[in-house]
């Protein structure tokens, strides 16, 4: 995924060249390329194409136990329209995005920007970052979840020398969306950071030299160079980081207990979509959920493509 | 030149993707056959090692694989597999699934099995026969059973200067008690009103002459007055600052709370033995009687997959895990009540400090915990609606009208 952002930047010379060499090509040249990419594209066909088209079916059916379905047209689209739980839990994941992406995506470039200077000891701040995301979401929730713990827990315990009565973090219906995007941002910003850090590496030094030469300061370098030429790579980031908060829910699932009081204030469409398919034993309305949430993604990010014109620069 | 070790190398990978698919015949053909055994508990896994141990004196050719998934996902992944036809050969099945399961035709009868070899039925309570007996035929082997008991600190009573709960105890007695053992200042509770069915609202509702679901199996008893009385008592203790909150309980189990000598009194299951028996604090006790005594019985019990592969090793297995063999294994560690007649008191003798009779006198005024085809989905519109009583977000009377609503929904489905 990271070679992505440099693939945007050069796209409009690649394809020439990739044009021009075709014709020079091997057929038995495509056979091998064919051959090694048949793996991961068997795997893509059954494990993610295949999958899709069954749940699209599916979401015009009603299940039984042990896989029994029958076809039920339009009803579990109609049985959406009145389903306040629905409605909540997009309302849920929409604060959750909307919190979510725009300051992981400022932390995170503050962050790069600042370990691309030259600071002592930068390898082990950026190895110190980027650790949440070689591990385990799980894992995360845990650790959060004991440091939430309204009576145990470490934060209310330092909230409490100074006399301070800490709130319950993960089980006030009030707070607890917010204790969860705090926990997704920090353990997301490893991941943009690196790719951020990649983006900014690429932008040639002369820039900042010719900047320096004619005596522009910081401020003026950081929002006349950097931040257009890291353009692409914040589109980029921007998108992916948006589609995964549409997704949300391992967090969500290992933070919020099963009969917590926070429960309904917290579900995204995603744990919706798990408690019709897996606890309720009702998988074609699940499957209806995420038909619904396919398309609500595809028309966010094709908004986004064509916003993108706007404000992203290629060159 | 490089291009040779990525190829093979790729060509690897793909192969090693097609025989992931297909390894699933690789008994070999010494008549070794290796079966699977399903079940969630893990505190039960050195019993169950002893057990499978013993099996393999007598059957040395049949390997055992254990497969633990942890409760909360257990049915889960029971419903994808038994749609994918990958069931464990063996496995735990509740009362509250058995219908379900026997119905969709995804276990096997044991009837049959049991006639041609003269296995017989009798060494079980009737009562757990019963549960896991669909339209005639029976479909587990009984494992074990459990009550509800009124577990207690003796630390905090002591400090407190009260005497230890005992069968004299009613309602009253135990909010009276539950007040004078409450400790603010210590941060001590002296009650835990859990939000759990077993050992929780059901036992309330039947010591309150209440009923869950109706005899014709057409509606739910959540809505009568007797119901509401139970719920609002048994919510009591939280409004009145004598247990902790839903949410603190949601936050730490109660269970722990209640180990760390944060909370006096709690109902709960013998299958808390295995946590609570190295704490020379804790004991039991008789639950107290409302209008009359009672608490749910509920046992596991062995079940056998419809398509396993290997009938008859898993049938064997199945019986010996029936057995009282492996029920005095089960009793004599104290994992849990062996449903095995006469095996429960060597159950009671394994951890002589604490009063274990309790439960097996619970027996006696015991109610089997309701079993429909659609109990796992009741059990989820329970939670999902009770929790709003104990966190005081919802009255108990709307509740359960929202309740009543669901649960007759869900019994009226085929």
């Amino acid at each position: 995924m990271q070679e992505h952002p440099l693939q945007v930047e050069v796209k409009a010379n690649t394809k020439l060249k990739v044009t021009n060499l075709t014709k020079t090509r091997k057929s038995s040249d495509f056979f091998w390329a064919y051959l090694m990419i048949a793996p991961t594209m068997l795997g893509l066909f059954i494990f993610y194409l295949w999958p899709i088209f069954q749940n699209f079916y599916f979401s015009f059916t009603e299940w039984g136990a042990f896989g029994q379905y029958e076809w039920t047209g339009l009803d579990n689209y109609k049985r959406m329209l009145e389903d306040t739980n629905l409605i909540k839990s997009f309302k849920n994941t929409a604060i959750y995005i909307i919190l979510t992406v725009p300051f992981g995506i400022f932390l995170s470039i503050l962050i790069a920007v600042l370990l691309n200077q030259n600071i002592k000891g930068k390898s082990i701040y950026r190895t110190l970052y980027f650790l949440p995301v070689i591990t385990m979401p799980a894992a995360i929730a845990m650790v959060w979840k004991w440091l939430y713990n309204s009576d145990y827990g470490l934060l209310n315990y330092l909230l409490s020398l100074f006399g301070i009565k800490g709130p319950q973090w993960v089980s006030d219906p009030k707070i607890a969306l917010y204790s969860i995007i705090v926990v997704a941002i920090w353990s997301g910003i490893g991941y943009n950071m690196i790719i951020f850090l990649s983006g900014l590496q690429g932008i040639p030094k002369s820039y900042y030299e010719a900047a320096e030469m004619d005596g522009a300061g910081p401020f003026r370098v950081f929002f006349n160079i950097t931040l257009p030429l890291l353009s692409p790579v914040i589109f980029f980031v921007s998108i992916t980081s948006l589609i995964g908060a549409f997704q949300v829910f391992d967090l969500i699932f290992m933070m919020i207990g099963k009969s917590s009081t926070a429960l309904e204030s917290t579900q995204s469409v995603v744990y919706l979509f798990y408690q019709h398919a897996f606890v309720l034993n009702d998988k074609g309305y699940a499957a209806a959920i995420a038909v619904l949430l396919l398309i609500v993604i595809l028309i966010i990010t094709a908004v986004q493509m064509v916003l993108q014109k706007k404000w992203v620069h290629y060159d | 030149m490089k291009k040779w070790p990525l190829m093979v190398l790729t060509a690897i990978l793909g192969l090693m993707v097609i025989a992931g698919c297909s390894n699933e015949d690789a008994a070999s053909g010494d008549g070794d056959v290796e079966i699977t055994y399903g079940f969630w508990d893990k505190k039960q896994v050195s019993a169950i090692d002893e057990v499978i141990k013993a099996f393999n004196e007598k059957y040395p050719n049949i390997k055992v694989k254990k497969e633990i998934t942890p409760y909360g996902q257990y049915f889960q992944k029971l419903e994808t597999a038994a749609t994918g036809e990958a069931l464990p050969d063996v496995m735990w099945m509740n009362g509250a699934h058995v219908q379900q399961y026997a119905e969709g035709k995804v276990i096997l009868p044991l009837t049959d099995l049991a006639k041609k070899e003269n296995y017989s039925l009798d060494n079980y309570p009737e009562s757990l026969i019963d549960l896991y007996t669909v339209k005639g035929d029976i479909y587990g082997i009984p494992k074990d059973f459990d009550t509800t008991g009124l577990w207690y600190n003796k630390k905090i009573f002591d400090e407190a200067g009260v005497p230890y709960p005992d069968d004299t105890w009613d309602w009253n007695k135990l909010k009276e008690n539950a007040e004078k053992l409450t400790d603010n200042k210590k941060g001590i509770w002296g009650y835990a009103a859990l939000m759990g069915n077993q050992g929780g609202y059901y036992d309330f509702i039947w010591q309150n002459g209440g009923y869950i679901i109706s005899d014709d199996e057409k509606s739910v008893g959540f809505d009568q007055p007797e119901a509401i009385e139970a719920l609002h008592y048994n919510t009591s203790f939280i409004k009145e600052g004598l247990s902790p909150t839903q949410a603190q309980m949601t936050e730490t189990a109660a269970s722990e709370l209640f180990s760390s000598g944060k909370v006096a009194m709690m109902f709960d299951g013998p299958w808390m033995l295995q946590e609570y028996k190295d704490n020379p604090d804790i004991n039991v006790a008789v639950v107290p009687k409302g209008k009359q005594r009672a608490v749910a019985i509920h046992g596991l019990a062995n079940v056998i997959a419809a398509n396993t592969k290997h009938k008859d090793a898993a049938w064997k297995f199945a019986q010996f895990l029936g057995s009282k063999k492996a029920a005095e294994i089960f009793a004599k560690t104290g994992t849990v009540i062996p449903a095995y007649n006469g095996t429960q008191e060597a159950w009671v003798q394994a951890v002589p400090s604490i009063n274990l009779q309790a439960f097996i006198d619970g027996a006696d005024y015991s109610v089997p915990l309701p079993s429909v085809k659609n109990t796992g989905e009741i059990w989820q519109y329970e939670t999902d609606v009770l929790k709003k009583v104990w966190s005081e977000e919802v009255s108990v009377e709307d509740a359960v009208k929202e309740l009543t609503n669901k649960a007759n929904g869900a019994l009226s489905k085929k």
